[in-house]
């Protein structure tokens, strides 16, 4: 039987108060909410704490979508399944609906939360590559009040993050541009699992059908998710055409940093990353298109 | 710690260790065997309850995590003595061979009937995507889903009707 090994379980009641359990107790404490990554790596002994703060009455206050004509802001503990449900963020970013249909399963998604995505920085995390690929930045607020990082500055490692012992990520934001599509593409063993690879692509057209702007992120091939600046570079001012994408597909191939391991070899994950990267990227530009 | 929460309509309070999960709390502490203990990892979708009227994995929810919460389990299915459609379902259409998978199957049926009352075959088996059975193939259980789907449309549309028989 699995169980984590024993811990003293507190429940928040607000957001300032799970702050102050956290100052209090310092690097022996932890934030819970879907609990579906931090538990099973709990009851593996990969993780001990002596104490679990339950955060889920906080849904109120930080489970939302929020979606402006300028910014989208979504709370951290808004559920997998409220992210896939939110017809106003597919409208803006499709990126989040294609991605939360192939993350676990329905279960799991009722309960799993994005802020427990983000913190738990598997290396193998859809909605970590989705992010990067829509430039959020993370709020973090501490006793002394918030501050926002970059999905760069936010995963530190593996497993790492830029939140401190006695911090909590509370939001993340990005910014809503004119000319917009994007898609999540993905590549799994078997329904529900890990990535092998997956790759999300955002897209900006000028008025003349040019890319502005074109963003990347791939999951499972480096230590964090992976944001390729050179695709952006690569592609801004072209114009969409297949041997672009080709080209944005080599230069992901070749730009990330996979590992060989129970789910592919190097090889076959830099192959995955190029097609991935391509698809997205055609189908980003085509919902770009639909909606003018 | 002690923890209250609401089990198939009643009101229980136990003492517990913040540890326990809430499948075993549901066994060992209630005694409420119907729900079942699998992969421990939340993959195999056996443990499945209701927590606020939401399937959950509950080899992956503390017991303390469900407090003040109503959870439904496999055991509050049937009303009033009368068995629910999906499991008519299931047993009409052999649902089932060796039964380890069926409380958690039954939980999430149900969850997606009550929200979507006519699902498709792709969208039941979108729902127990996340449960694995390894004796029927999946295709006996959607086949009990729809069983239960077209029963309940039918007693919706003669509902003064007697209630035996009547579905596919």
């Amino acid at each position: 039987m699995q169980v984590p090994a024993p811990f003293e379980y507190e429940r928040a009641t607000s957001v300032d108060h799970a702050i102050g359990l956290l100052e209090r107790l310092g690097s022996s404490a932890r934030l819970v909410a879907g609990g579906h990554s931090l538990l099973p790596m709990m009851k593996l002994r990969l993780a001990n704490f002596e104490y679990l703060i339950d955060i889920n009455d906080l849904h109120d206050e930080l489970g939302y979508v929020e979606v402006r004509h300028d910014e989208i802001r979504i709370g951290a503990l808004t559920r997998h399944r409220e992210l896939l449900e939110s017809d106003e963020l597919a409208e803006a970013f499709p990126i989040f609906r294609d991605a939360e249909k192939v993350i676990a399963d329905p279960v799991v998604r009722n309960w799993g939360t994005l802020g427990g995505s983000l913190c738990q920085a598997d290396p193998s995390e859809d909605l970590s590559a989705v992010c990067t690929t829509v430039g959020a930045r993370c709020v973090i607020r501490g006793r002394d009040g918030e501050r926002v990082v970059s999905m760069t500055e936010f995963h530190r490692g593996p497993y790492e993050t830029a939140v401190g012992d006695d911090e909590i990520l509370t939001e993340i934001r990005f910014p809503v541009r004119g000319g917009g599509g994007s898609a999540f593409e993905k590549v799994e063993r078997r329904a529900g699992d890990w990535a092998v690879v997956s790759a999300g692509a955002a897209v900006w057209l000028d008025a003349d059908g040019r890319i502005a702007d074109a963003r990347v992120g791939l999951a499972a091939v480096g230590p964090n998710t992976t944001g390729l600046p050179e695709i952006s570079a690569a592609l801004t001012g072209r114009d969409p055409s297949e041997e672009l994408y080709d080209e944005a597909g080599r230069l992901a191939a070749q730009g990330c940093r996979p590992d060989t391991d129970m789910r592919g070899s190097e090889e076959y994950k830099r192959h995955l990353a190029g097609e991935l990267t391509k698809r997205a990227l055609r189908r980003s530009v085509e919902r770009a298109r639909e909606r003018g | 710690m002690q923890v209250s929460m609401t089990v198939n309509g009643e009101e229980v309070t136990r003492e517990i260790e913040g540890r326990l999960l809430l499948v075993h709390f549901l066994r060992d502490v209630l005694g409420l065997t119907g729900t079942h203990w699998g992969c421990d990892t939340s993959n195999c979708g056996t443990c499945v309850v209701w927590v606020d009227e939401k399937p959950v994995k509950s080899c992956t929810m503390l017991a303390a995590m469900a407090g003040g919460h109503e959870v439904r389990t496999v055991e509050g299915l049937a009303q009033n003595g009368e068995l629910d459609p999906v499991q008519r379902g299931f047993m009409e259409c052999h649902g089932l061979q060796c039964g380890f998978c069926t409380p958690g199957m039954m939980m999430t049926a149900r969850a997606l009937l009550n929200e979507n009352p006519d699902p498709s075959p792709d969208e039941i088996r979108e729902a127990i995507s996340g449960q694995i059975c390894r004796c029927t193939g999946y295709a006996t259980i959607v086949r009990s889903v729809r069983w239960a789907a077209a029963y309940e449309a039918d007693r919706a549309e003669a509902p003064a009707a007697t209630t035996t028989g009547g579905a596919p």
